[in-house]
């Protein structure tokens, strides 16, 4: 392996897997707007950080894209209507993708209205201040479009005494079936750029470097043909693999600079932001607009129409279900995608700001999934997947007897993001994953209590 | 819609696929890689041989079984590695060993060295080396006992030894050699010929495995290649039996260079004897072995060196099976030494 990597063009980090990509089935198909659903579901805690606090009362009538609630907090951010219709509820329990239910602000879609968006105001973004960007990016309600749902506008005021230099735009999409970011670079290549624009403004950066996997050489070849003359802004293709869009593995790739163990990007002077989240910044603050919809892939075998759907946050699975034609056999249901994503267990689950895909499983690839669990046979293949060079088997084996503790004080536990590296390669099917993360809410348990 | 409405909804959490790589495929494939290994034993030795391998297999899949039972474990014996342990034990006795022995040594090895640990995963040794080592104590004549390959007639009849009757005095097979060997047949292998009377075999007789030895360990080409393809599979780290030779050539490079009439070469070293075997298939049992980058050269080295050492300077002409138990020994140490740096870690936190 070493020596393929000599002759490599493309910079990547170390280790990994390389799931098969599934992106056939819908990396050709533009985005296509999927209709508005008869009622719509808004939770409040779409993000991470404080939930936002509900502006509207139940009954009233609400435009689309005016605020509906604020933020709760500074990390947190405010909500839009996503459709014109009127208020039904603004403390509905809806499920999450998670698990627990939280609440929401329920909309009965007007079907009669055009559904523009009549809300918002022009704004000459060269006569902002850092300031008012910053907060311009805040009222637009943006979180990070690639999963983590992060409020963006946190990235862009680094602790006292940190600078960032370079700003980095994940546009790898290293998740299977997943190519709703690969359309957004080709077909909103402008929005991207006026994004990072604004970004880089905002954060002071000197330079903007986009990261695209190799797989997606098209995308690479639309974002240079559009890049500004000034040269501050490159495009770099990198390797294939699983988890490319990992942030840590990212910067690792081109920067060949490492976020020091539980520390941020901007420790080593970067922050790093998805090229959806841009491109939508790049669209919404020129108008002062929010966030309302978001771009979906919707693909996997048990989907009849599989596409990337340009969806209205708070759209209930069921309804998005019906329009892609799923199949009867489906039997699980992915937010997110396959290599981190959660399966869901209600169709009541709404569409949110962090979710990039849907993607449906039928019985048949489930049976094939299907396998007992062996005892670790300490083949090493998780040490050769895990990005981050930790020990998966022994964190596994201490896991299996509970040893929480020394997993952590010893074994670095708290290094891993779920990447899901590890899980994948084990031919034992040890649900190496899994155990990380109760050992991980064990610990935390155990922390609070002491405290 | 009323069977979807029954179907239980399963929660499972990410990673939501996985790689199409089993424990079952990767034992199955060391099966197969072993497969050619056998075969070239029973072309070599005959009926004996043949009887051998199907004893020990027998015996250690019976044991398994037994041990499944009296635990109250499922039975395990379908994920392959109890056959492996059957066949590689076979390939490292005499060709004619009493059947009734090698019966015991496949119990011992399971039962020893696997089954009293909690089976597949939890053993620390290799069950097949637990299982040469204690018959290596208990028969030690026995085992030393050497007999010709490519007999005439080796298809037909069994080897007088392979028949012992349990706990008898060995058979006498040196009539027996004598009326059906080769001209010269000594029973010396190549390491005793070369230790004790420094008479060097051909290179090219080592690599066939046109020698005295062991049912399987003769044809280091044979094995070699065996190897390579689980090697090309990803079921087996190449980076072990590298070391192990790395390491053998490191320590008996100089002593050759000293003097080359005690101190054979390193080719010589890596061909004969059960080296080549232990290498590919024994030191990278992947339950025993260390996984970290670095653990697994110095552990291959540690085999490497450690083997002529006991060699050379033991008295035994075979150091291949202490060495490796040793090794095994010292897995869990080496591993807990060479743990890699974690990203980011900082170099006053990446000593762990």
């Amino acid at each position: 392996m070493g020596l393929l990597n000599l002759f490599r063009r493309t910079p990547t980090f170390r280790h990994g897997v390389h799931p098969m990509e599934h992106k056939e089935q819908t990396a050709h198909l533009a985005i296509r707007r999927l209709p508005f659903a008869p009622t719509i579901y808004v939770p409040l805690a779409q993000h991470i950080g404080a939930p936002a606090l509900a502006l509207v009362k139940p009954g009233q009538e609400v435009v689309r894209g005016e605020p509906i609630a604020e933020a709760g907090g500074f990390v947190s951010v405010p909500m839009h209507a996503p459709v014109t219709g009127i208020v039904r509820s603004v403390d509905h329990l809806v499920p999450t993708a998670a698990g627990p239910k939280t609440p929401a602000i329920v909309i009965d879609t007007y079907e009669a209205s055009t559904q523009e968006v009549l809300y918002g105001r022009e704004q000459d973004l060269s006569t902002l201040s850092r300031e008012a960007l910053i907060e311009a990016v805040k009222a637009s309600g943006m979180v990070g479009l690639g999963g983590a749902a992060f409020p963006s506008h946190v990235k862009l005021l680094p602790p006292e005494g940190k600078v960032i230099d370079t700003l980095i735009i994940n546009g790898c999409e290293c998740e299977p079936y997943l190519t709703c970011d690969h359309r957004v670079m080709l077909e909103q290549t402008d929005r991207l750029i006026a994004g990072i624009r604004t970004i880089m403004r905002a954060t002071g950066a000197k330079r903007a470097i986009i990261g695209v996997e190799d797989n997606k050489l098209d995308a690479v070849q639309a974002i240079r043909e559009k890049l500004p003359e000034d040269g501050v802004i490159s495009c770099e293709a990198v390797e294939t693999k699983y988890p490319q869009g990992a942030e840590k593995m990212l910067i690792s790739s081109l920067l060949k600079r490492e976020v020091p163990s539980g520390g941020l990007p901007v420790d080593i002077g970067v922050a790093v932001y998805n090229v959806g989240t841009l491109a939508q910044l790049g669209e919404l603050i020129p108008h002062s607009q929010g966030l309302i919809e978001r771009v979906v892939t919707v693909s996997g075998p048990g989907v009849g129409k599989p596409g990337n759907y340009l969806v209205p946050i708070g759209t209930p699975l069921s309804f998005l279900m019906d329009q892609v034609k799923s199949s009867s056999d489906a039997n699980e249901v992915i937010v997110g995608g396959p290599m981190m994503g959660m399966t869901v267990a209600s169709l009541s689950v709404p569409i949110t700001k962090g979710v990039s895909g849907v993607v449906v499983f039928e019985q048949a690839a489930e049976d094939q999934r299907e396998r007992p669990v062996h005892p670790c046979i300490k083949c090493g293949a998780c040490l050769d997947a895990c990005p981050i060079n930790l020990n998966p088997s022994m964190l596994g084996q201490l896991a299996s007897v509970r040893h929480y503790e020394t997993m952590e004080s010893e074994y670095h536990l708290n290094d891993c993001f779920e990447c899901g590296c590890c899980s994948y390669v084990c031919p034992s099917n040890i649900p190496l994953t899994q155990y990380f993360r109760i050992a991980k809410s064990v610990n935390r348990e155990a922390r609070a209590a002491a405290a | 819609m009323s069977r979807k409405q029954k179907k239980v909804v399963e929660i499972r959490t990410s990673p939501h696929l996985k790689k199409a790589i089993s424990v079952e495929q990767i034992m199955r494939n060391v099966v197969y890689a072993l497969l050619p290994v056998c075969g070239w034993s029973v072309y070599q030795f005959g009926l004996s041989a043949l009887v051998l391998i199907l004893v020990t297999i027998l015996s250690c899949v019976l044991t398994e079984s037994l041990f499944c039972r009296l635990s109250g474990r499922p039975n395990s014996v379908g994920d392959f590695s109890v056959i492996i342990t059957g066949m590689l034990l076979a390939l490292t006795l005499p060709p004619g060993f009493p059947l009734w022995m090698a019966a015991v040594a496949g119990f011992m090895a399971i039962g020893l060295g696997k089954a009293l640990f909690g089976g597949l995963g939890y053993n620390v040794m290799n069950p097949a080396l637990v299982g040469r080592a204690f018959v290596q104590a208990a028969f030690p004549v026995a085992i030393t006992t050497w007999t010709p390959g490519f007999t005439e007639g080796r298809f037909l009849e069994f080897i007088p030894s392979s028949l012992a009757l349990p706990f008898m005095s060995p058979v006498d097979t040196a009539d027996w050699v004598k009326s059906h060997a080769v001209d010269g047949f000594t029973g010396a292998t190549p390491l005793a010929l070369q230790k004790f009377e420094h008479v060097t075999t051909s290179t090219m007789d080592l690599l066939t495995g046109s020698v005295s030895g062991s049912a399987g360990e003769a044809s280091a080409l044979l094995i070699f290649v065996c190897g390579l393809y689980l090697a090309f599979r990803k079921m087996m780290d190449w980076r072990i039996p590298a070391a192990v030779f790395l390491g053998a050539a490191l320590i008996s490079g100089p002593l050759h260079l000293m003097n080359p009439e005690i101190y054979p070469s390193p080719l010589f070293v890596i061909l004969s004897g059960g080296l080549m075997l232990g290498a590919m298939f024994m030191a990278t049992d992947m339950v025993i072995s260390p996984m970290t980058p670095r653990g697994v050269w110095l552990y291959g080295i540690v085999i490497g060196v450690l083997t002529v050492i006991i060699r050379q300077f033991g008295g035994l002409t075979e150091g291949v099976m202490y060495a490796i138990l040793v090794a095994n020994a010292l897995s869990p140490l080496i591993a807990s030494v060479t743990q890699p740096r974690i990203y980011g870690a900082t170099k006053k936190g990446a000593e762990s």
